[in-house]
């Protein structure tokens, strides 16, 4: 809306980069900016034009997320003509994505498509040829149409935004009501009936939140990480997939060292491939730290692809692996099936495997067909692609509504008055709207109206 | 109306209706210096309170406390005439403390008459005025029902409920003002000629009945509290009106009333379809209450004295158009009015009124220049309501005969911005209710500074007088040192102790300002006056709002963040002329909206229902186009 507040995006293109570029722009932009900063300078005061040097930390978790460097321009000496904050930081899709999160958590929007270009001619830093260009893109296309794709799309995970939504909205009628008529004979919640209320809409907006990241994993892509002994071709598998050659493969055991990233589409998802280190106790000093990375990478995946030798089948090392990711979903590649039959492994394995050959690119398409079923079934929302942008920004809605509620119950417990609580339950009603697209505030009248039975 | 005759005067103004809406606009009018007439059907029944005796409440408080600090009336002629108060949600934060009083009625009257009378440029007379005088698209008077021409530069209506207003009890129904008055039967259809929006609203009152049949020993008494509020800034803070206090009492309706109703519906004019206006949600008749309500056992009822001189009891929570017979079997269900006599019946009212999307936000009409509408003609309802627009109609109404712009109040300005600005964009479609839940800004919308809000604008219009003003300035002087001083006077542990333990607040490790004590929810001001460290010749009033302004500085800061970063669209204006469908990338609805509702400013544009986030960015891009193809 108009130009009065902060937003941010991805301003650099997606996939394998060595910069990517998130940039806000806003009234907010320097605070945002500083409150991920962590580094030497004093980002909120400190002069237009200049660079600095630090970490993009997510305060919550109290995690360092990318080193980078944040680019300051001040109002009205910016693209956008207002403070404009730019975090440079490394290219790829997993550290942008995480830091345009914590934008938006920290409290800026999603920039619409052309909105920074926008804001740039409404604060007069474009000329009237290019702004008749911009008069095209502008598109009146709503929110709420936006939010009612999503809806249809993904209608189970609406209905539960909404369930809750309206218990929120209940409970800011049962204060206001009191507010408003407070001679009247209503019913009027205590503290305590305030606090279960609340808790409850708090744990379905938490349980949001989860599933909502597993709705990510179609809209955003899955991270994927191919393990297993060295020399078992998980390489060759990487560069089957890419169809390129890309990482280094060698016979020698233990030549990919370090982790190595690569981007691809399975079945329409976006998929980022992990390449790990063989998994092997070794004595090498510098394969050890790779070990180590490969068990955190596939502890970290939405999804380990274990690669064995059909030659050897599965050992102890590779049955202890195995049993180390748990509950997470895996999908046993048995490989070089041109040099020996499978069958044996296979019909050892109890869960999902697939033969294939690498070097022959034997398999790929039913290795493929294999990956989408897995994350389709795990994932139970939808898929849509314009909902890539809505999903990273209702997640970020969630998380503040999820704030909200929880500040309610705080300043609960620290005695507030209920004017000032109530603004905590306003704010996550709001935030909840703005997913789904309703805001209309005549919506809290009418429900103290048909609620509660009022008035001379 | 044809006319047979002109007066011979010509008034700057004239307002029509001597109603809440009606006495302050006359007031603001001729305080600001402009030859003024008041017309009114009837001049027994100026500032007549026709329904419930209360006047405040959360909201409704709040506007009277604002039409106050601009310079109007209500507020001081309440003080001086209530007999009953009550200071309400104490507990529940300085944003919605509220103060709610009942008046004697015809004090009320007498009182709010005598100031009409006593007002220089003030002339007030009885007649209908039945049709509006038109001349190029600007009001130029009012013809009378006998055919007598009033010439005024500008015209106010404050019709109250009269416009061809039928009164309605049971399977009777009248052409009828409230209380057996005249109704003004032709005025709205002059309006309609002129292509006015003119529809239809009910409302309802319940019935009185004789204190000498009522039973209190049956109910619960619920006496006055402490004299330690006033609605006006501008009596001193010890004010007391010397009128005797009293008491209200409380009743419940029960099962039996509950049986009556049920089996008397298909008698009522609500239900069989009678009564085809649209009546208030917040203002529910006792029926509606039954039917909506079916799982309540009972519906509390407050019993209340009209005036100290009469044996009126208004029983508020009763409201009914059921026939006489019904509303006679129904009240004597009631324990303690068993054996009371009904001295007038419930009835229910229909009126008309302009469709308040007519309106700009100064009040003046769209389509007819230097005509101004205020209180029910524009939809809303409640005395309260009523009085702050009329004091804004009438404060506009002067400033354009005097060439000068409109005085808008912004949403976070006052109750009465809010008020306005919902009327002007959204409409109603049924008789509006301030509440504290419409603001957004509630925090700083608050009873206590409502001085701070608006005396400027009060004075600078000429409608507050130097005087007052000159208190209001002394006021915040006071206020503002004793801030300076709570900051700057620091106590040590030892100074601290025996407050602190008295308070059962934790003790100090080192020494830390009273502002910062303050902040401690279990200290209060009144504690530092007790231990010696407050100022003890402030007035109440002022140490209230010193300490809501520590206690609340967190929050009230944050709102007043909000408004910064709304301001700019907020204050943007839209041109007159705006042609919506020239507008690229506009959807249809919002185009449709927009034009209907003509708004002034982007913010306006922003609040209407139908218009969304991206058609006001293509309203942006388009406009500062339209600014750089003008400059090139």
């Amino acid at each position: 809306m108009g130009t009065s507040d902060t937003i941010a995006a991805i301003i650099t293109a997606p996939g394998r980069a060595a910069v990517g570029i998130i940039r806000l722009s806003g009234p907010d932009a320097v605070r945002i900016g500083a409150a991920l900063y962590e580094g030497r300078a004093d980002l909120a005061q400190a002069a237009s034009h200049t660079i600095h040097y630090g970490w993009v930390v997510d305060g919550r978790a109290a995690r360092r997320i990318d080193e980078a460097l944040f680019l300051l321009m001040r109002a009205p000496r910016s693209y956008t003509g207002e403070d404009v904050v730019e975090i440079q930081c490394h290219g790829g899709i997993t550290a942008t994505r995480e830091i345009l999160a914590l934008c938006l958590r920290a409290g800026a929007r999603l920039a619409e498509e052309g909105e920074f270009t926008k804001r740039a001619f409404i604060n007069g830093k474009l000329d009237l040829t290019r702004a008749e260009a911009i008069m095209d893109i502008v598109d009146a296309k709503s929110e709420a149409a936006l939010s009612q794709a999503v809806a249809q799309k993904s209608g189970v995970l609406s209905a539960r935004i909404q369930a809750v939504r309206e218990d929120v909205l209940e409970l800011i009628a049962f204060i206001q009501a009191d507010l408003d008529y407070p001679e009247d004979d209503i019913e009027r919640l205590d503290d305590d009936a305030l606090r279960t209320r609340t808790e409850a809409c708090a744990a379905a907006t938490g349980g949001l939140i989860r599933s909502g990241q597993r709705g990510k994993i179609i809209r955003e892509g899955i991270r994927l990480a191919i393990c297993g002994q060295p020399n078992v071709g998980k390489s060759s598998l990487l560069n089957a997939l890419l169809g390129r050659e890309r990482a280094i493969v060698t016979d020698i055991a233990g030549t990919t060292r370090d982790i190595v990233t690569e981007y691809l589409t399975i079945a329409g998802i976006p998929v980022e491939i992990l390449d790990t280190a063989g998994i092997r106790e070794t004595a090498d000093v510098i394969e050890a730290i790779g070990v180590e990375r490969a068990k955190d990478a596939g502890a970290g995946a939405d999804l380990v692809l274990y690669v064995v030798d059909a030659q050897r089948g599965l050992d102890d090392e590779d049955r202890a692996f195995l049993a180390s990711l748990g509950e997470k979903p895996c999908l046993l590649v048995v490989n070089k099936v041109d040099l020996a039959d499978a069958s044996a492994v296979l019909d050892a394995w109890q869960g999902s495997a697939v033969a294939i050959s690498a070097k022959h690119a034997g398999g790929l398409e039913a290795l493929e067909e294999k990956i989408a079923a897995l994350l389709l079934e795990d994932a139970a929302i939808g898929t849509g692609q314009d909902a890539v942008v809505s999903n990273a920004r209702h997640l970020a809605l969630l998380e503040r509504t999820e704030d909200d509620l929880e500040s309610f119950i705080q300043g609960l417990e620290l005695g507030m008055s209920k004017d000032i609580l109530v603004i905590d339950l306003q704010h996550a009603w709001e935030n909840l709207g703005l997913i789904t697209g309703e805001t209309a505030s005549e919506d809290l009248i009418d429900t103290i109206f048909s609620k509660f039975c009022l008035g001379k | 109306m044809e006319k047979i005759y002109d007066y011979p005067t010509t008034y700057d103004v004239i307002v029509v209706g001597g109603g809440h809406a009606g006495c302050e606009a006359a007031l603001a009018c001729a305080k600001m210096g402009h030859e003024t007439l008041l017309c009114t059907i009837s001049l027994d029944h100026i500032a007549l309170l026709p329904c419930n005796p209360s006047i405040g409440g959360p909201a409704k408080a709040h506007l009277v406390r604002e039409l106050d600090a601009l310079g109007g009336s209500m507020g001081e002629v309440a003080d001086e005439c209530l007999i009953q108060m009550r200071v309400l949600n104490t507990s529940k934060g300085p944003a919605v403390h509220s103060l709610r009083a009942q008046m004697d009625k015809a004090l009320y009257q007498r009182t709010m008459t005598k100031r009409l009378e006593h007002t220089d440029h003030l002339t007030v007379k009885q007649f209908i005025a039945e049709a509006l005088v038109i001349e190029d698209g600007e009001a130029r008077g009012v013809i009378d029902h006998t055919g007598v021409c009033y010439h005024g530069k500008r015209v106010i209506l404050c019709t109250g409920t009269y416009l061809k207003s039928r009164v309605i009890i049971g399977e009777y129904s009248a052409q009828s003002g409230p209380q057996g008055q005249l109704a003004a039967m032709h005025l709205s259809d002059s309006l309609r000629a002129a292509g006015f929006d003119v529809v239809r609203f009910k409302t309802g009152t319940p019935a009185r009945v004789d204190v000498r049949s009522v039973d209190y020993s049956k109910m619960e008494e619920q006496p006055s509290d402490a004299n330690e509020m006033h609605f006006s800034f501008w009596h001193a803070h010890d004010f007391d009106n010397q009128l005797p206090k009293i008491s209200c009492h409380l009743t419940y309706t029960n099962e039996e009333t509950h049986r009556i109703i049920r089996a008397n519906l298909d008698r009522s004019p609500l239900y069989s379809g009678f009564i085809e206006g649209t009546g208030p949600r917040y203002c529910p008749s006792i029926e509606d209450k039954v039917v909506r309500f079916s799982d309540k056992s009972r519906h509390q009822l407050f019993v209340e004295p009209e005036g100290l001189d009469t044996t009126e009891l208004y029983i508020q929570g009763f409201s009914s158009s059921l026939p006489m017979d019904v509303q006679l079997e129904m009240i004597h269900t009631l324990p303690g009015l068993e054996e009371c006599e009904v001295m007038r019946p419930a009835y229910a009212i229909e009126y008309d009124l302009i469709n308040p999307l007519e309106l700009r936000p100064s009040l003046e009409t769209k389509r007819v220049g230097g005509l101004y509408c205020a209180g029910q003609i524009n939809g809303t309802s409640g005395y309260e309501e009523a009085a702050a627009q009329g004091l804004l109609a009438g404060i506009n109404a002067s400033l354009s005969l005097r060439g000068r712009e409109p005085l808008i109040l912004g949403r976070h300005e006052a109750y009465l911005g809010v008020l306005i600005d919902d009327l002007v964009t959204k409409g109603t479609n049924e008789p509006y209710r301030m509440l504290t839940s419409r603001c957004e800004y509630r925090l700083l919308l608050r009873e206590d500074n409502a001085d701070q809000r608006l005396c400027d604008y009060g004075h600078d219009v000429g409608l507050l007088s130097d005087e007052k003003y000159a208190r209001y300035q002394a006021r915040q002087a006071n206020i503002a040192h004793e801030m300076q001083r709570l900051e700057a006077t620091m106590l040590r542990p030892a100074e601290a102790e025996a407050m602190l333990v008295a308070c059962e607040s934790e003790p100090l490790h080192r020494a830390m300002s009273l502002a910062q004590l303050l902040k401690r929810p279990q200290v209060h001001y009144e504690d530092l006056l007790a231990y010696g460290f407050g100022d003890a010749a402030l007035t109440p009033e002022e140490t209230r709002e010193i300490e809501t302004i520590i206690t609340y500085t967190g929050y009230i800061a944050k709102q007043e963040e909000q408004v910064a970063r709304a301001a700019k669209l907020e204050s943007r204006r839209l041109p007159e002329d705006m042609d919506y469908s020239q507008v690229v990338n506009l959807r249809l609805e919002a185009r449709q909206k927009l034009d209907a509702v003509r708004p002034e400013t982007v913010g306006q544009a922003i609040r209407i229902s139908g218009v969304n986030p991206a058609d006001i960015t293509a309203l942006l891009v388009w406009l500062e186009h339209q600014r750089r193809v003008q400059h090139d």
